[in-house]
């Protein structure tokens, strides 16, 4: 065979390395393709609201994949099962994948538990694009809270994704947020293991005998035991 | 004083998609610079004809006494032109300059009917900003 010995033969083909991929793409053609995506679905809708559903399904789509792509070829098939874990997964292993960079910030909601918010001071697909003034809030970002409800969702954290302009004091341009709301059954399973946590360290201290000294710290969600 | 008097964008067909006038002088009501747009774009189009020298592509440059028209005409057809004091220079890379950023925040903008008026605010900020630069430019020189 031509070439045999010079590439490595995999029997099987879940045993072969998954390529890196090539990382750039062109950013005009992109801006193409994505003016082009979104004119298209502006003939097929009626109203704002239709034309934002239609792009959150197109970003869903790439977002199902790109949960399962990166899952495989950068967590060794394991993927996040708590919600700081996805939440962090999203704003920098999908954000750096997609966009080549971190998301500028992660933050949580002010005023409701269920709400956590990513922002972008220039989001990459809202580059180029200028909403006309009788378009009011609508945002293109809704084809990357599409991509984040995908990846969320793939993953087991049902979501309710919007995107939003939010305005900057002293800047030309607003940010966009990426508003998730999570679906009460997810906080219900989160409290759940948090709980679960805390039964486990009750357990250890009891078991541990009364002349050792410990601290606890608290990590994130998870507590950690050490003895001194 | 500002060394660019005004900006023109024209679309093929010769109407006026973008105008906007910098500082006082040669100021025009809409009426006169659409008619000044087509005016050109005729000029434009009869000077290809008439030049002596094959493979012409139109009036680059027209010199008058109270200001200088600098106009570069893209692929497409679509034709930028400012007309701005006597004997100001490089403008020819403002222009190139100018059509990068049309190129990029109008022709990608998907809100944007081609050959139609340009209402990007994204196009208005950045073109301020490169002729802010250019007049800082200008000032350094």
């Amino acid at each position: 065979m031509i070439g045999a010995g010079k590439i490595k033969q995999y029997s099987n083909v879940l045993d072969k390395p998954l390529s890196k991929g090539k990382q750039e793409v062109s950013s005009s053609a992109f801006a193409f393709l994505f003016s082009e995506l979104v004119q298209y679905n502006q003939t097929q809708v009626d109203n704002i609201a239709e034309l934002e559903r239609r792009l959150e399904d197109a970003g869903y789509a790439v977002g199902a994949r790109v949960l399962e792509l990166l899952c495989h070829r950068d967590k060794g098939n394991r993927r996040e099962t708590r919600l700081l874990g996805i939440l962090s997964f999203v704003h920098s292993t999908v954000w750096k994948v997609l966009f080549g960079k971190v998301a500028d910030s992660l933050e949580k909601g002010t005023e409701h538990e269920d709400e956590y918010m990513i922002s972008e001071k220039e989001l990459l697909v809202n580059r180029f694009i200028s909403i006309p003034k009788d378009m009011g809030t609508f945002n293109c970002g809704a084809f990357v809270a599409g991509i984040v409800r995908g990846v969320l969702d793939g993953a087991g954290f049902p979501a309710v994704v919007t995107a939003h302009f939010v305005p900057m004091e002293g800047q030309h341009r607003p940010r966009t947020t990426i508003l998730i709301k999570f679906g009460e059954e997810v906080l219900r399973r989160e409290a759940r293991l948090e709980h679960g946590n805390f039964n486990d360290l009750v357990k250890a201290i009891i078991a541990t005998p009364a002349d050792v000294k410990y601290t606890i710290s608290f990590l994130h969600s998870a507590y950690d035991l050490s003895h001194e | 004083m500002a060394a660019i008097y005004s900006l023109y964008i024209i679309n093929k067909s010769g109407g006026l998609i973008f105008y906007k006038d910098y500082g006082s002088a040669g100021r025009m009501d809409t009426n006169d610079s659409l008619r000044v747009a087509s005016l050109w774009h005729s000029m434009h189009a009869i000077s290809q004809q008439l030049s002596p020298t094959v493979g012409c592509l139109g009036i680059e440059l027209l010199e008058a006494d109270t200001f200088d028209l600098h106009c570069f005409q893209s692929l497409t057809g679509t034709k930028l032109f400012v007309v701005c004091e006597p004997g100001t220079q490089h403008m020819e890379g403002l222009l190139k300059v100018i059509y990068e950023l049309y190129t990029d925040y109008v022709l990608k903008n998907p809100f944007y009917e081609m050959e139609m008026p340009i209402r990007c605010e994204l196009f208005d900020i950045n073109l301020s900003q490169a002729i802010q630069k250019d007049r800082v430019a200008l000032l350094g020189r």
